[in-house]
């Protein structure tokens, strides 16, 4: 396990973020996106940084970070791997693939194997509705979704 | 003359094999000792083609799909960079049927350029638009959108060139052109079809739209789910900016206009035009009450043409061949082209554009050639995760706005989903009240509550439970949330649900008369 961050060099690694990000016109959503990719998660400790940078309330940054379905409040395990479960895929059986990877991996949605090698998540529509039941593993898309092919992400997540 | 190859870099492409069949190629050609080119263009939207590998020839395009990387060193055998036959040979792109019988005005361009080709695109007409546009006075820019017919493509259908209209008459210091590029209906992918094949015809769009309006910024807000079309509208721009098609002398005349790519986060409910405003600046993306409308106080409070990408998308042809060439194909009050897409359990999946006025049962059963399994047609969802879920008995109906309205149903961003008789659509009732309650921003009381209400109460019909009863209760409900709630979210789950309601009644029995019915 990596070690994380002390709180304050979260607060000097955010507020260099802040300083290259805040001249953007509705500098937060990119501001967040950044420590994300920064720490992999948006810590606490950055909450309050963000708030005195952008001359905001704490509850508002809270607000917004939490209204996202993206910004993760803790770190993911060292793989995402997000399954359509929209209209399309469902349609292409996307119920039964997600029951498959849950099954193999022994995990449910929003959760993390204990391992900390995956974590597993809903998305709905990646758009790629022609080729159903589609994934992202890692940021790349996946499509039509057949056993062998949960197989080898689940291999792959797991090695 | 070094042989050209295109393989397609589209996400649809990529998520079929696209990426393991261009290094296929690329190894090929190395062990082979072959120069040649590779281009990476955008699909042309044969999905259950892709990846279809094309190769220029002496007499055209010849394409090969779908490819798979096995097939590559036997394709080299037989010639394929001459276009010779082989089992994956299709012939020239443009006579496959299911691209041969589509009007391509918006993706004219996409899965046949170089999309970050700036040169590409002006080679095949890219610009033009633009370069009228500049010599034209913005009041006749409006003109010309306005008579072309142009409808917001991205669901509501509300006529374009009025609401650039207004944001023209709107005094202000400062204006932006925002682009909804927050695509996130099931079903739909011509959005991120268009950034990730042809960026520049969005660029080209939203440059005319601000010299329309007098507005100098713009804004295309990507849902995060598509990092693909992030990174190559991003490219573009840095492409454009330094060709002077963007920057303070707009292909040298006297307009500005810049533009910024922003990422979402997430949140379905910010393709909604007032929550995607919140949410570029910086706070939660609940929906805004209207008035103001955005046009009047939109970004920032200042006037904001906030259009889908596919609507801006189709602003150069308008401005390049006429609201008369533009206008003159479709049907009724829906004029020019519509990019459907065919998604789900279909044969043949992808994106088909053509003039208004097709019906649905010709859409699904000629061009969709029916389901993937084998299977009968049960339903199509029309419109995205808020469209009404339509039986084979109205497969008669026009692909029109107006007629889709009569039929209690709606065309949306002109996604359809198709489902075999394997489907229950109790389940996909459940699904969209159960969908609107995860996305609700939770401004209004009708769609934070009632979609939490709308799952327990479809559960109980599941589960038997007095079912009449409940699902008057549904139908109650649905009407609160239809006329009672903010925006389209909450407003429009009602279509789905009540949609299978009517067209589905045996799914909603209780459940020992579903099971002796079977």
């Amino acid at each position: 396990m990596t070690m994380q961050p002390a709180g304050t060099e979260i607060a000097s690694r955010t507020a260099a973020i802040i300083d290259e990000l805040k001249d953007l016109e509705g500098p937060l959503l990119p501001i967040l996106h950044e420590i994300q990719e920064e720490f992999g998660h948006v810590p606490q400790a950055a909450l309050p940084v963000i708030a005195d940078g952008l001359n905001l309330s704490r509850a508002e940054v809270h607000g917004v970070v939490t209204f996202y379905h993206d910004f993760r409040a803790r770190p993911a395990g060292r793989h995402v791997l997000k399954l359509c479960q929209a209209e399309a895929c469902q349609s292409m059986g996307s119920d039964a693939v997600a029951a498959k990877i849950k099954h193999l991996l022994g995990i449910g949605f929003h959760e993390t194997t204990r391992d900390g090698s995956v974590t597993l998540e809903p998305v709905y529509c990646l758009g790629l509705c022609a080729c159903s039941p589609s994934a992202m593993l890692d940021g790349e898309v996946i499509g039509r979704l057949d056993d062998e092919k949960i197989e080898e992400i689940v291999a792959e997540v797991r090695s | 003359m070094i042989p050209r190859i295109y393989i397609p870099g589209d996400s649809g492409a990529i998520a079929l094999g696209a990426e393991k069949v261009a290094k296929a190629i690329a190894k090929e050609l190395a062990e082979r000792g072959i120069e040649a080119k590779i281009v990476r263009n955008g699909s042309r939207g044969a999905y259950f083609l892709e990846p279809m590998v094309e190769v220029a020839t002496d007499t055209g395009r010849v394409a090969y799909g779908p490819v798979k990387p096995s097939d590559v060193k036997s394709l080299f055998d037989s010639g394929f960079l001459k276009g010779a036959p082989h089992k994956r040979w299709l012939g020239s792109p443009d006579k496959i049927p299911f691209l041969a019988k589509q009007t391509r005005l918006t993706f004219a361009r996409c899965g046949v350029i170089d999309p970050l080709s700036l040169d590409n695109y002006k080679a095949h007409g890219g610009l033009k638009g633009l370069e009228n546009a500049v010599a034209m006075t913005p009041a006749d820019i409006v003109k010309q959108v306005t008579e072309s017919g142009l409808r917001g493509r991205g669901g509501a259908g509300f006529p374009t060139g009025i609401k650039w209209k207004t944001v023209l008459e709107t005094a202000g210091e400062r204006k932006y052109i925002v682009c909804n590029a927050d695509e996130g209906d099931s079903a739909t992918f011509a959005d991120r079809m268009i950034m990730e094949g042809d960026p520049f015809v969005l660029i080209e769009g939203m440059a005319i739209a601000g010299i329309a309006t007098g507005a100098t910024k713009g804004f295309v807000y990507i849902r995060s789910e598509y990092p693909h079309a992030v990174a190559t509208m991003n490219k573009a721009v840095e492409i454009a900016r330094k060709h002077g098609v963007l920057g303070v002398n707009v292909l040298g005349s006297a307009n500005a206009f810049d533009m910024e790519i922003r990422v979402g986060a997430g949140a379905y409910v910010c393709g909604e035009e007032t929550s995607l405003l919140n949410s570029l600046e910086g706070k939660r993306g609940v929906v805004r009450a209207k008035p103001p409308l955005p046009a009047i106080q939109g970004l920032f409070g200042k006037p904001t043409v906030i259009n889908n990408v596919i609507s801006l998308a189709s602003v150069p042809i308008i401005m390049d061949r006429g609201a008369a060439y533009y206008k003159d194909f479709g049907m009724g009050r829906s004029r020019g082209t519509i990019p459907i897409q065919i998604a789900g359990n279909v044969k043949n999946g992808g994106l088909f554009e053509t003039a208004f006025g097709l019906t649905l049962g010709e859409i699904v059963d000629d061009i969709g050639g029916g389901t993937s399994t084998g299977r009968p047609v049960k339903a199509v969802q029309v419109g995205g995760p808020l469209g009404a879920y339509f039986p084979r008995g109205l497969f008669d109906t026009p692909f029109d706005y107006e007629e889709f309205a009569k039929r209690d149903g709606l065309i949306g961003h002109a996604g359809i989903t198709v489902f075999d008789d394997t489907a229950d659509m109790l389940k996909q009732a459940r699904f969209a009240m159960e969908f609107c309650a995860i996305e609700s921003c939770g401004k209004c009381t009708p769609c934070r509550i009632g979609s939490t209400r709308g799952v327990e109460v479809l559960d109980k019909v599941a589960a038997g439970i007095e079912a009449e009863k409940n699902l008057a209760l549904v139908t109650d409900l649905c009407n609160t949330m239809k006329f009672g709630s903010l925006c389209a979210l909450g407003g429009f789950t009602p279509y789905p649900v009540m949609s299978s309601i009517t067209h589905f009644p045996d799914d909603f029995k209780p459940a020992p008369a579903r099971v002796a019915a079977e």
